[in-house]
C-alpha cells in the first residue's frame, strides 16, 4: 500500500500561469489496430501550458493514444480512428481522414520511450527539425541548436563536443538531446512517451525538472508508468484501464480524492 | 509433489566437476575443429595464388604483357585488350545493377506492400541469385543481342552481367534498410519529415555500407563470369581497343570486347605451355583485382560503420 498524500509531497509542480485554455479536445474517441478496439470512447480535454499525465496499467493503451495524437500510427498498417481530436486555436480534427499527418506533426512534437538520437553529430540531431523546415543560414541554426540545448539542460555539458556522435553521450543525455531536438521547432504540444522508464534515477530527476520548466512555453502529455512521476510533474492527470479512460481531473484530486473506487485501487497500488 | 521431490534428489545427486569437465572439453574440441576447417579454408586460397603466382610470374613481372594484345606467340601475347574490357564490362555491371538493383530494393522494402504478391516477389528475386549464369547468357542473347540489336558488344555484357548481380543486390539493399531500427525512423516521422525525407536523409545514409558491401560482392562474382559472355558471342582474339569513351560514346558501348576470364580460357585451351604461363598470369591478376574490390567493400563498410554508429 502506498499512501497518495505522501506522493503529493514530492511535487516539483511550479504554479501554472495564465488562464488553463483548452489545447486539446478528446471527443468519443476510438482507435482499432485491425479488428482489434483498442482505445474506446475517450473522452478528455487537454489544457495549453500544463503538464497531463496519462497513468495506467501496461497494455491499458496509454502509448496508444498518446500516438494518435501526432498520428505515428499512421506509419503501420491496419491502424482506424474514429471521433475527433480537436486542437485549439485553429480546432482542427487531428485524427481526420483529410488531415494530413505531416501537418499535425509539424506542430506536435514527441519524445520516445529509448531515446533515438540519428547516428549523427549532436548538432545535426538537433538542426535537423530546422533544415526539414527550410531554415539554412548557418547562423540561425547555430542560434537555434544552442538555445534547444539550453531549453534541454544540456548545452554546458555538449558545447565543446557539438559534432561528435549523439550516441557518445549517455542515456540520459541522449534523452535530454532527444528532447532537444524537439523543442528546436517549437512545437505548440510535446508528447512524452514514458521518458524516463529507461534511465537511472539521476537522469530520471533531471529530465522531470525540464519538463516542468517546458510548460511555460509549450502544453505537455507525458504518458508514464510510474504513479510517483504523474504526482511529481503534472497538473493534470487521465487515468486509464483496459483502453477505456477512467478518470480524469486535476492530479492533487485524482490522488486524493478519487471518484473512481478503479482508481483509487489503482493510485494506492492495489493492482496495476 | 512427487516429482519435485525426484528433481531435487536428481539436483543433489548432479556432479557440478564431472560435468564442467566434460562440456569444457567439449568446447576445446570444437575450437580446434574450427581452427581446423579455418585453416583449411585459408590455405586453399593461398595455394592457389601462390600456385599462379609462380606458374605466371615470367609474365606477372613483365610489364608488356599488361600492354600487348593477344598473339599468336605466347611471349608477345598480353592482356590488354582483355583488362580494359573488363573495365569496361565491370563498369556497364555496376551501372546497371545500381541504376535498377538498389531503386527496386529500396521500392520493395519501403513502398511495396507487406502482403502475399510482396512475399512471392520477394521469393523469387531470391530465387533469381541462384540462376546458373549460363541461363543469364542465354537470355541476354535472345533479348540483347537477337531482339534489340545491341550485338556482341560491351553493352549486352554489361547489361547481363549487371543482371546477374542484381539479386544479390536488391536482396543486400533491402536487408541493410530492415536494419535501421524502427525508433530511428519514427524519430524522423515525429520531427515531421516526409517518407522520402526520412529515406534519403536517414535509411538510405545509415544502410549505405550494406548495400555498397552487397554491390561489391556480387561485383567479386559477375567479373569472374566467363560463361554468360562466352554464350553472348564475346570473342577471344582482339587486337584493338574500344573508342575511349569520351570520344565516341556509343562506339564504345557497341565495341566488340573480351575480358580477363575469357582470354585465360582461351589460353588454358591452347597446346602449348607457353600460353599456359599466360593463363596463370592473367588468372593471378584477375584474383588480385576481385580481392583488390573485397577489400574496397571492406574499408567502405568500416567508414560508413565509423560515421553512423549506434
Amino acid at each position: 500500500m502506498v499512501n497518495p498524500t505522501k506522493m503529493l509531497e514530492e511535487r516539483k509542480v511550479s504554479p501554472s500561469t495564465g488562464n488553463a485554455n483548452l489545447k486539446i479536445e478528446v471527443k468519443n474517441f476510438d482507435f482499432y489496430y485491425g479488428s482489434y478496439h483498442a482505445l474506446k470512447g475517450i473522452n478528455f480535454p487537454i489544457y495549453e501550458k500544463r503538464v497531463t499525465a496519462i497513468i495506467g496499467p501496461s497494455g491499458c493503451g496509454k502509448t496508444t493514444l498518446l500516438r494518435a495524437f501526432n498520428r505515428m500510427h499512421d506509419l503501420y498498417a491496419g491502424a482506424r480512428y474514429e471521433g475527433k481530436i480537436i486542437m485549439y486555436p485553429d480546432g482542427i480534427n487531428l485524427v481526420d481522414k483529410n488531415t494530413d499527418p505531416l501537418r499535425v506533426r509539424m506542430r506536435i512534437g514527441m519524445v520516445f520511450q529509448k531515446p533515438n538520437p540519428f547516428p549523427k553529430s549532436i548538432y545535426e540531431n538537433v538542426a535537423y527539425g530546422l533544415k526539414i523546415r527550410g531554415i539554412k543560414s548557418k547562423k540561425l541554426l547555430d542560434e537555434a541548436v544552442e538555445r534547444a540545448l539550453n531549453g534541454a539542460a544540456l548545452w554546458e555539458e555538449v558545447k565543446d563536443r557539438l559534432h561528435t556522435n549523439a550516441y557518445s553521450l549517455s542515456g540520459g543525455q541522449q534523452q535530454r538531446l532527444c528532447i532537444a531536438r524537439a523543442i528546436a521547432v517549437e512545437p505548440e504540444v510535446l508528447l512524452f512517451d514514458e521518458p524516463t522508464s529507461a534511465l537511472d534515477p539521476i537522469s530520471t530527476a533531471k529530465i522531470e525538472d525540464l519538463i516542468v520548466e517546458l510548460k511555460q512555453r509549450v502544453t505537455i502529455v507525458i504518458v508514464t508508468h510510474n504513479m510517483q512521476q504523474a504526482a511529481r510533474i503534472s497538473d493534470y492527470t487521465a487515468f486509464m484501464y483496459l483502453g477505456e479512460l477512467v478518470e480524469f481531473g486535476p492530479t492533487e484530486k485524482i490522488f486524493t480524492k478519487p471518484e473512481k473506487k478503479l482508481t483509487e485501487d489503482y493510485i494506492t497500488g492495489r493492482f496495476g | 509433489m512427487q516429482t519435485r521431490g525426484e528433481v531435487e534428489t536428481r539436483l543433489k545427486e548432479f556432479d557440478i566437476e564431472k560435468y564442467t569437465t566434460s562440456v569444457r572439453r567439449r568446447d576445446a574440441i570444437f575450437e580446434i575443429v574450427g581452427l581446423i576447417a579455418t585453416f583449411l579454408v585459408m590455405l586453399f586460397l593461398f595455394v592457389i595464388s601462390v600456385d599462379l603466382l609462380i606458374d605466371g610470374w615470367v609474365r606477372i613481372k613483365d610489364g608488356s604483357f599488361y600492354t600487348s594484345y593477344p598473339s599468336r606467340f605466347p611471349e608477345e601475347a598480353g592482356i590488354l585488350s582483355s583488362w580494359v574490357g573488363t573495365v569496361y564490362v565491370m563498369a556497364g555491371a555496376i551501372f546497371w545493377a545500381v541504376v535498377l538493383g538498389i531503386p527496386a530494393g529500396i521500392y520493395l522494402e519501403e513502398y511495396g506492400g507487406k502482403g502475399k504478391i510482396a512475399r512471392i516477389i520477394e521469393a523469387n528475386i531470391s530465387n533469381l541469385a541462384a540462376v546458373p549464369s549460363i541461363v543469364y547468357g542465354l537470355l541476354a542473347l535472345g533479348v540483347f543481342v537477337y531482339r534489340f540489336k545491341f550485338g556482341e558488344s560491351i553493352l549486352t555484357a554489361g547489361l547481363t552481367l549487371g543482371l546477374l548481380m542484381l539479386p544479390v543486390v536488391v536482396v543486400s539493399t533491402r536487408e541493410s534498410i530492415r536494419r535501421i531500427p524502427r525508433s530511428i525512423r519514427e524519430a524522423a516521422y515525429a520531427l515531421g519529415a516526409t517518407r522520402w525525407e526520412t529515406l534519403f536523409h536517414h535509411i538510405l545514409p545509415y544502410s549505405l555500407g550494406g548495400i555498397f558491401t552487397g554491390l561489391i560482392i556480387a561485383a567479386s562474382r559477375a567479373i569472374g563470369e566467363t560463361a554468360p559472355l562466352i554464350t553472348i558471342g564475346a570473342l577471344t582474339f582482339i587486337a584493338f581497343l574500344p573508342p575511349a569513351p569520351w570520344e565516341d560514346f556509343w562506339g564504345m558501348l557497341l565495341s566488340p570486347f573480351t575480358v580477363l576470364p575469357i582470354q585465360m580460357y582461351n589460353w588454358v585451351s591452347r597446346p602449348q605451355e607457353a600460353f599456359h604461363t599466360n593463363a596463370a598470369a592473367a588468372g593471378f591478376i584477375l584474383l588480385v583485382i576481385a580481392l583488390l574490390m573485397n577489400s574496397i567493400a571492406f574499408y567502405l563498410r568500416y567508414k560508413v560503420r565509423r560515421k553512423y554508429q549506434w
